[in-house]
């Protein structure tokens, strides 16, 4: 199909594979990037927070022209049991600066904007294109892909692989380990549309101001999981996810969970009389830093999802995914103008600078959390939220009881719950992990 | 307190969902089995699509045209080759509109 030889191919269309392919082609390299979707960003499911500072390294002007739905004014973090809420709400008017900080947007509708930004810049970009095989040489340097297309193999010096959470290439190829149940979360997604007053007038936003609400509790069953809400200008992206491992112990259905998150006493009149017009599901990489994989090879890098760069503890990993790709197309700029070949040896210095990066760097700070949290789940997610609820319950209610007989009522529901040294334990597990 | 549920049929969840599916050639098989292994059979509750089920002799079976392309059941049932995963052919399959 394609007879020439590319400086590198880039196997996705989603936030790294963009990044990469982007930077690459603006350096001036021959890039081809293949996508199995029908255009970019039809494969793919975000929350979705987009994060300014790591696109603005690769698109400065990008406020100019990208899709973005809101900007971030508030975030509520909420701890749920079955009838309440319990929440940290931070709001300010600081977040109302000339170029916000972060975004909402919508998944499809952004990457077919940053995937024209990458053909802009110079990139093949070739859609309805699944690849189905790393070529290898004689001494077992990845040289090119196979797709699904007619015709023969397709070559370069260097594959970039972009290919997202699940994967195959990488997998089949023996690059990397298949993510474990543990160290993956299965998400499913809504989309629920509302016209735009209403959206301000139930988040008291006004203009392009938007808020957040992230949930754990019950909502998620004993599981390992997190409920979110965000605001889009004329829709609410709402959903929940878990890890696999947890799901497959348990056997809920995710479309069950989301439905009871949906009919939350707290969320329902937030989305009452919306229209629900898409339904969707994906795979989140939780295992942090612990489940990274080896991330270059002789004619080959990992970025992205692909390689588990996504800090769960965060919600974040669609900016891991851009500065991923970033750097591992500065790194093969690099390497492609001193002339070097695109070595294991040569490509080293994509980890070494992903490794000075803020990327490895928070992941590397919350190593052991995935672990804790994974072990603890009915705890975090079950015990805690209830004993809050009954706690805040306890202050509120005024019953005639003495405040202090209030307090100590609280205390004792902890300790008959989960016992002074699991508390302090907890407690101490958390910290440590944190730290 | 537990939240009731009421009419939750995936079907019309799916139902809204843009697909175009590759006659003949589904992505996703199930090999042939006496009984289900506990990941296989969860499947038939964990799938997001709903796309496995058991059929009357308590074999999963799957049907693939609701599939979102998640890749659960590639993650729980492949390594041991109870399943088989490939993605649909370029530009088939689910087509997210939103995302
Ligand atoms: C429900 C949910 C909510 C999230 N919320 C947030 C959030 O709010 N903020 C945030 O920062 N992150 C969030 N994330 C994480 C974020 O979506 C990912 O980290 C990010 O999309 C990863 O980008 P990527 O380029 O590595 O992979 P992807 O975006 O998944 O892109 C991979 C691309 O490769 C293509 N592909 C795969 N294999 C092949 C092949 N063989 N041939 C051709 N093409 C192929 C796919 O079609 C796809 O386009 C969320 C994720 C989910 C699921
Ligand atoms: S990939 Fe996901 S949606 Fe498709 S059959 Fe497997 S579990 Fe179900």
């Amino acid at each position: 199909m394609i007879e020439e030889k590319f400086d590198a191919i880039v196997v996705g269309a989603g936030m790294s594979g963009n990044a990469a392919a982007y930077i690459m082609a603006s350096n001036g390299l021959n890039v081809l990037q293949l996508e199995r979707g029908e255009y970019p960003g039809s494969k793919n499911v975000q929350g979705a927070i987009m994060y300014a500072n790591m696109l603005e390294k690769i698109i400065p002007d990008f406020r100019d022209d990208a899709p973005l739905e809101r900007h971030l004014v508030e975030q509520r973090l909420w701890v749920m049991d079955e009838t309440s809420h319990t929440g940290i709400h931070y709001r300010s008017d600081d977040f109302n600066e000339v170029k916000p900080n972060r975004y909402t947007i919508i998944r499809a509708q952004f990457d077919k904007w940053f995937s024209r930004k990458v053909r802009e810049a110079g990139a093949t970009v070739l859609c309805e294109t699944t690849v189905t095989e790393l070529v290898r040489d004689a001494q077992d340097k990845v040289v090119g892909v196979r797709t699904d297309r007619a015709g023969g193999p397709i070559f370069a010096d260097v594959v970039v692989l972009a290919e997202g959470v699940s994967g195959l290439l990488g997998t089949r190829a023996g690059l990397r380990k298949m993510p474990k149940p543990e160290t993956v979360a299965l998400a499913v997604k809504e989309m629920h549309f509302l016209p735009e007053e209403v959206i301000e007038q139930r988040f008291g936003v006004k203009g392009d101001e938007g808020c957040v609400i992230e949930a754990v509790g019950t909502i998620s069953r004993s599981m390992a999981g997190l409920g979110f809400l965000y605001t889009n200008k004329e829709s609410i992206s709402l959903g929940i996810g878990c890890l696999v491992s947890d799901f497959a112990a348990t056997m809920e259905s995710p479309y069950v969970l989301l439905d009871a998150f949906k009919n939350h006493p707290s969320i329902r009149p937030l989305i009452a009389g919306s229209e629900v017009k898409e339904y969707a599901a994906h795979l989140i990489p939780e295992g942090g830093h612990k489940a990274i994989p080896q991330l270059f090879g002789d004619g080959w890098v990992v970025v992205g999802d692909a390689a588990q760069l996504n800090n769960a503890i965060h919600r974040e990993g669609s900016n891991l995914a851009m500065t991923s790709g970033r750097i591992a197309a500065e790194a093969i700029v690099g390497v492609k103008r001193r002339n070097n070949p695109m070595t294991r040896r040569n490509l080293t210095i994509y980890k070494t600078m992903l490794d000075n990066s803020f990327v490895v760097k928070d992941l590397r700070k919350y190593k052991d959390m995935p672990a804790l949290i994974h072990t603890n789940s009915s705890n975090f997610f079950t015990t805690y939220p209830r004993l809050i609820s009954l706690a805040a319950q306890n202050l509120m209610r005024v019953d005639g009881t003495p405040k202090i007989e209030k307090e100590k009522a609280t205390t004792r529901a902890f300790i008959n719950v989960r016992s002074r040294w699991g508390l302090v334990s907890d407690a101490v597990r958390l910290a440590l992990a944190w730290r | 307190m537990t939240i009731a549920v009421t009419n939750l049929r995936v079907e019309d969840k799916l139902y809204q969902n843009r697909y175009l599916v590759d006659p003949g050639r589904p992505h996703i098989k199930v090999r042939p089995h006496e009984s289900p292994s506990a990941n296989l059979r969860a499947l038939t509750h964990i799938c997001p699509a709903k796309c496995y089920e058991l059929n009357d002799k308590g074999q999963v079976e799957i049907t693939a045209d609701g599939c979102m392309e998640c890749g659960t059941c590639r993650i729980l049932c492949e390594s041991n080759g109870e399943i088989e995963w490939n993605y649909p052919r370029g530009g088939f399959g689910v087509l997210f509109k939103f995302g």
